[in-house]
Parts: C-alpha cells; structure tokens; sequence
C-alpha cells in the first residue's frame, strides 16, 4: 500500500460566485489502491469542503458518479490511480450541462429514457395468482445484458452525435428500449418503434461506436442500436414492399 | 416559500419509497402523490443488494417453514404477526415484479430459480445473478414511469416533519439544485429513506445512507425501536467494506482461517460439510450473526489471517468452476478482480465483516403505522419488526417490496378517514421554522468544529465501542462521548455559504442524523444487559427472555439522552427456544 502525491486539477464552478469555469489543483497524497473518487473524498475532507459532486455507493452500481478523467468518461469509483499518471484531470462529463463543479444537469437523460416507455407491456394480462410468466434462459439471455445499464450515463458524455444534435435520444436510452423489445414477455415494441425509429431516435446514430468503449457494464449500447437498425429496416421493408405481410 | 400540495408526500425512493408510489398510483389515478429523495431514484442504495429476496414459491416450501427461520433467525425479538403477514404477502409481491419485468434468475423450465441462503432451511431466496437489489430497483424504477400521478422530487433533501393537531401534515424539503426550501402539504406522509450504517467507518452502505429518514421521524416525536441490533455481514472486501453476496455461500463458497481449517464448525455450527456440497442451515449457510461473532472468535484465538487491512479470514469459491461464477456470481468476481486485485476463479479471498444493515428503526405496526397519526414508514428506515435480533439475508429486499405496499394502502386509509383541512398558518410557521433552522446552520459564523472531525469521532466511537462484541463499560462511553458529540454539532462551521448543490450543508444536516440515530444505537445498547442476535454482551452473555423479550424504544430529546421504553414482543405461535445451526441432526 504505498502512498504517491498526486496533483489533481479539478474542475470548478459555482453559478453564484463565478463567471465562468475555471481549474483548481490539489495535491492529494493517494494510497496506490485508491481511487479517483477517494482523492475526491480526501479533498473534501481535508482540503476544500466546497467541492461538489455525486457519489454513494463506490462499488460501480448507483452510476451517479460519473466524470471526465483527462478527458475519458469514467465513473470515478473505477477509475484507478495506480493507471494513471501523477497528474490527474477531473472535469464534468461532457455534453451536459454544468449545475456546480463536477455535478451536472440529468433531466434531458431522465426524460429521454421515460420516453421510450422503458417497462413491459405485457402481451397478455395474467393475474398475480396464476404465477410467474414462463421465460427460460435462453429467452433470458436475449435481453439480459441491456438490463446491466446503471443510468451513469458515460455512454452520451462519450457520443460525438449526442454533442452535435442534443435531440438524439442516445444510446442508454434506445438500448433500454431494446431491453424489452426482445423479453419474451412485452407486447410494446410497436408503441416503442414510434419513438425510436425516428430520426432522432436510432437513425440519429453514426455508429462510431464510442458509448460501447467507455460503458462500465459492457452494456454494449452500440450493438443494441445496430439491431435496431436492422429491425427497423426489416420494418420498412416488410410495409412498403411486402404489404401483404404483418409487421 | 412555494407550497406543494399533494395527497401523499413520500420520503426516500428506493425500493420501499417506489413499491409505495406504484400502489397508492394503482390504488387511485386520481391521488396526488409527491415522491421526494436526495438522490435520483436509481442511485438508492437497494441497487447495491446482491443476493436476492426470499418468498415461498416451490413445492417443497411452506410459509410454516419461512416463518420459522424467519423468527428463530431474528433470535425471538420478530414481532409474529407481522412475520406472518411478510410471508403471506412475500411471494405475490415477488411475482408482481415478475409481471413488471424483472430479469429473475430461471430454471431450465422457465419458472424462476431460487437459490441457497443463510438460515434458511428451504432454497427460497429469488435472484437476478448477484445483481438483485440492481434489477429490482429499476424494475421499480422505470415501472414507476408509466403513472403520470407520481411526481417526482429528485434531489429533496427533507428537513423537517410538519406535525399539527397531533398527526402528520406534511414537510419541508431543501431543493438541493437551488439552495430553495419547500413546503410539501400532505395529508400522510411515508418515510421509505433507508438505514444509517454510515455511522461506522468500516460499512457496505453507500455514502447516502444516513438515517435521515429515521432521524426526521425521531425528531418529530415517534420512537425509534430496537436500534441497537447493527448487523454485521460476514463477508466484506477489507480494503474497503464492499459486500460479497452471501450468494457466494449459498452457491457453494467456503471459510478458511490462516490453517485452512473450515473454522465454523468450532462454533456450534459443525459438523464439517463436504467442499461443493453446502447444507442448508449450517457451516457456512448459518445466520450472519453467527458468522460474524465466528470471526470475532478467531481473532481473538489468533487465526486469522494478516493483511495489509487488517485480520481476514479467508472465502474460497475455486471449486465452483469460472462458468458458475460467471453465471451466479458476475458482479463478485468483477467486484474483487476490480477492487482486491484478486480473482475468486483462482485464488480465495480475504474478507471479513463489515457493517451492513440495521435491524431498527422508526417504529411501526404490522399496517407500517407510526405512532404519529399520517406517518407511515417502510424499508431498512422502519422496524415492523420482522428482523428481530437479526435479519436473515433475502428478507428485507421482500421487506420493502411488502411494506412499501402496506404502507400506501395504510396512508390511503388514513386519508380517506374522514381529515379535517389543514391548519395552513400554523403549517406555515412550522415550515418557516425549519428554514430559519438551515439558515441559522448556514450563516454561523463563529463554529469552531469541522464536519469532517466530528464525523470521524463518531465513526471512531462506533467501531470501537459498538461492534460485534459489546461491554457495558465500552457502552457507557460510547454514550457518553456521542452525547457530547451532539453538543459541539451546535459548534460545527459550514465553509460554502452559497445555495446551489451545497454539499457541505448536505453533509452537515446528515451528521446531525447519524448522530441522532448513533445515540438511539449506544444508549438501546447499553441498556439492554443480554445477548440476543446481533447484540452480543461479553458481560451479560445470555439471552433474558424473562426480562428482556421486548423491543427498545427511544424517545428523542434535543439536548438530552433518549428516554428507554420497552414494548413487549408479538408472539403468536412460536415461544422462544434454541437456535440450532449444528448439522448434527440434518
């Protein structure tokens, strides 16, 4: 456990104080286990108690503490420092909104995410007492890893497009939609379809595949957007050229 | 300061707070219900539970059976009709959250798998992998966006109840964005805000858990009740208190000390079962309480392992094989590959325990009533007590999901009991109040402690003087110094005078709950001279149940120690008699 001073350059910014963003840096002596939310920790501790920013659960499952660290989004509960150099660079994450510091605006991600009616709509209604819906694993595995998504968000601070058109639903948000179009149980995928087969939804996308690279829970935004296409396609195809065929 | 006006306010939006919203929205459209929460409803620490949530669904289970464990688990201290009633109402609520969606673990058939726990006689615990309080919480979560009448309050931190005419009228809450205070109007309130382990250093508790929730009750004048049971979970990484599933047990993991001698079976809980082939309800599948004062024992004997973070003991699962644990235990292996640098694939891990939840809280009925006419409260933040003296593993996910639905068919009875309107003024006053209160704390100027200091002596106190063995000397001073800690809050300086996201006021009214909450906890520690689950005494070492089969309640006083009062448990069906985790008889 050995212990190295790291100078960490952290962006602040309080709308009541200052005119614009600027950077602090505080040397903080950081255990090599450690880490960048721990520096964080050590700062507000000891250091600077104005500093603000979301945390709690440091175990990469509550996503509330995600950053830009030198440039990289990053939950900062797992970003360690023994990977990083002795100068680290901590800034809100990109494309949102600064509030304060490292804490940014989440309501356009909150009413993205609503807007894709992200819950089942069951195919059939079935009372409580005659059990569970039957779904075996196979049909469990279909879907289970767009279940991972922690709502951290890095997946719209890393997308080029999500900073060029703020419209774009990004890639949590469609992947979250995905989720339940491919559980066995959801009969919604039509109501869906109006929201995300749009030009704002999935064909919004450039693929360039950088929310999959920084997701934390190997999510893989950008495959469930691919598959979207292509269903979406698949749609098209089957009402313009094949009427007589159902969706 | 702006007015809310809603039918039901509800505090905290975890897994309780959200089970609470979705039934009072499904009980009635046309029910205002304002759902408040410090943090964003996803960030709530249920998405850290890992195990899973226990409910009779197979054939070879009977509630006769849940009701057993459950009681004889919480060492006697559950109140039995509310036990009963959890039971009854566990299984639908777990397939409620089935038909809304939750990524349950399943067999082969395509019915929902159930795995092995701690002091459970029956595999009944229901899991999504080890990632259960995960899947629940957004399962709720984003279930909760289909009800337009459940307006959301993200990032509230509530500072006061608004008590007048004897029952709960309502809140103020500090819009954390804006530095603004709120006046919320409510004809009943709920209190779903979760636990205070941040009191302890050493914890799996997310740094949001503060007993907040607890603690605005208190304050309010309703008791908190059997405080002083803190459960310890027997398996946390040491370097930083992150949790191990009791899963990695229930699957098949085992404990080591420094000999490699499977060290449980030298407490009561032997004989030795065969490595891949875990028995129910004995060796490493005993009660957490048990584990935990286990390792206490090996310490004191010397076998445990030295590490750079202090003495382990060591869990190996290698025998499991990486696809199990890829397919059970993901998030562990990520977890101590991420964190520890280990990976259980290959090499056991050192763990040991780690403060993880709190058995007490605000005390309510088997209809989640306080005894503050309109208060309700359910989840980790509550005490029914289906817990007793100790809770077994994959009870309280179930905890929130029932309660939190007995609580909003509670409130809306209350409310449809005929209320008188409210006192606006005199609400107003009490609302204008609680600002002058956060103002005050604010603006002082002359405070000569820093948060961060008196934090850490209570953090201090804690682990020193309330872990898993207790005396009454450690006690005394732990209440004496937590006492005197509250003193010199009146003393604290906050640095950041301005109003947007002030996460230094945060953590200033949150130290104000823990250390009302910590001060319930030594003072029902002390004075309770037995041992009974979770509170072991190394000087009163049996369990009185001629004395002391009673729940504690503390009363709060603003300058002073609570007063003690003791209510008598519920029994219905089940006198108290012999835990018995030995395997001799299975």
């Amino acid at each position: 456990m050995s212990e190295r001073q790291i100078q960490l350059e952290v962006l602040r910014y309080n709308p009541e104080t200052d005119s614009e963003p600027r950077y602090q840096t505080y040397s903080v002596p950081c255990m090599n286990e450690w880490v960048v939310l721990d520096a964080l920790n050590y700062v507000k501790e000891h250091l600077d108690p104005t500093l603000s920013y979301r945390w709690s659960c440091h175990m990469a499952v509550c996503g509330s503490c995600g950053m830009m660290i030198n440039g990289e989004p990053k939950l900062a509960c797992k970003a360690f420092i023994h990977e990083y150099t002795d100068q680290i660079r901590v800034d809100p994450m990109a494309n949102f909104p600064i509030e304060r510091d490292l804490v940014t605006s989440v309501e356009d991600f909150i009413a993205k995410l609503a807007s894709v009616k992200p819950y089942l709509i069951p195919k059939e209604d079935k009372p409580i007492s005659a059990g569970e819906f039957k779904q075996t694993p196979a049909e469990l595995k279909k879907f289970k890893q767009y279940t991972l998504c922690i709502n951290c968000m890095l997946c719209y601070a890393a997308c080029p497009q999500y900073g060029l058109v703020p419209e774009f639903l990004g890639p949590a948000a469609i992947s979250m939609a995905h989720r339940y179009n491919q559980d066995s149980r959801d009969g919604g995928r039509d109501q869906r379809q109006e929201v995300i087969a749009t030009d704002t939804g999935v064909w919004e996308c450039s693929f360039v595949g950088a929310c999959s690279e920084v997701c934390p829970k190997h999510v893989d935004p950008a495959g469930a957007l691919q598959q979207v296409k292509v269903a979406s396609t698949i749609d098209w195809y089957k009402e313009h050229l094949m009427p007589w065929m159902k969706k | 300061m702006e007015i809310v006006k809603t039918d039901i306010a509800i505090i905290g939006a975890g897994g309780a707070g959200l089970r609470a919203a979705i039934a009072l929205a499904e009980a009635d459209p046309k029910l205002r219900i304002a759902l408040i929460s410090k943090v964003y409803p996803m960030r709530s620490h249920t998405c850290a539970a890992e195990g899973g949530a226990a409910g009779v669904i197979k054939s070879d289970d009977s509630m006769a059976l849940h009701f057993g464990d459950t009681v004889g688990g919480g060492d006697w201290l559950s109140d039995q009709d509310a036990v009963e009633y959890f039971i009854q109402e566990a299984p639908k609520e777990l397939t409620q959250l089935e038909h809304w969606g939750c990524p349950w673990s399943r067999e082969p058939d395509g019915s929902v798998a159930v795995r092995p726990f701690g002091g459970m006689k029956i595999k009944r615990t229901w899991f999504a992998a080890d990632k259960s309080g995960f899947h629940i919480l957004h399962t709720l979560f984003q279930t909760s966006l289909k009800y337009p009448s459940i307006q959301r309050f993200d990032e509230y931190y509530a500072t006061d109840l608004l008590v007048e005419d004897g029952r709960c009228q309502g809140l103020t809450a500090l819009e954390i964005r804006s530095g603004q205070m709120k006046q919320f109007q409510a004809k009943a309130v709920i209190i779903a805000a979760g636990g205070g382990g941040k009191m302890f250093p050493f914890t799996t508790n997310g740094n949001i858990k503060t007993g907040d929730g607890m603690a605005l009750a208190y304050r309010a004048g309703t008791p908190l009740k059997d405080m002083e049971f803190v459960q310890y979970h027997p398996t946390g990484l040491p370097n930083n208190g992150i949790l191990l599933t009791e899963g990695c047990r229930g699957e098949g993991g085992v404990l080591f000390n420094k000999d490699g001698r499977r060290y449980l079976q030298d407490y009561g809980m032997g004989p030795e079962t065969p490595i891949g082939q875990p028995v129910l309800k004995t060796m490493e599948l005993g009660p957490r309480d048990r584990l935990s004062q286990a390792f206490w024992g090996e310490q004191k004997k010397g076998n445990t392992v030295s590490t750079p973070w202090g003495d382990c003991v060591l869990l190996d699962m290698r025998h499991l094989g990486e696809k199990k644990i890829d397919e059970r235990l993901p998030l562990v292996r990520d977890l101590c590959i991420s964190y520890l640098g280990k990976d259980p694939v290959k090499e056991p891990i050192p763990i040991r325990p780690v403060v993880h939840y709190m058995m007490g809280g605000i005390h309510t009925d088997t209809r989640a009533a306080t005894r503050l006419p309109g208060l309700f409260a359910a989840g980790e933040c509550a005490c029914v007590s289906i817990n007793g003296a100790n809770r077994l593993g994959s009870n309280s996910l179930t905890e929130l999901l029932v309660f939190g639905k007995r609580a909003a068919l509670s409130a809306i009875e209350h409310i449809q009991s005929g209320l008188p309107d409210g006192k606006g003024a005199a609400l107003a006053a009490q609302a204008q109040a609680s600002e002058a209160r956060i103002s005050a704390l604010m603006n002082k100027s002359n405070g000569t402690e820093t948060i961060a200091g008196l934090r850490k002596e209570m953090m201090d106190t804690m682990e020193t003087n309330v872990g898993i063995y207790r005396t009454g000397s450690e006690l005394a001073t732990a209440c004496d110094k937590i006492s005197e800690l509250r003193q010199r809050y009146a003393n604290i300086a906050l640095h950041d005078k301005t109003h947007v996201y002030n996460t230094d006021l945060m953590q200033a009214l949150e130290l104000g709950s823990m250390l009302d909450c910590a001060e319930a906890v030594t003072v029902g520690a002390r004075d309770r001279k037995e041992s009974r689950g979770a509170h072991q005494r190394l000087d009163f070492t049996e369990r009185d149940d001629v004395n002391l089969l009673k729940h504690t309640l503390t009363h709060y006083h603003p300058t002073d120690p609570p007063r003690v009062e003791y209510l008598d448990v519920v029994i219905t069906q089940s006198q108290p008699g012999v835990r018995d985790y030995s395997g001799a008889k299975k």
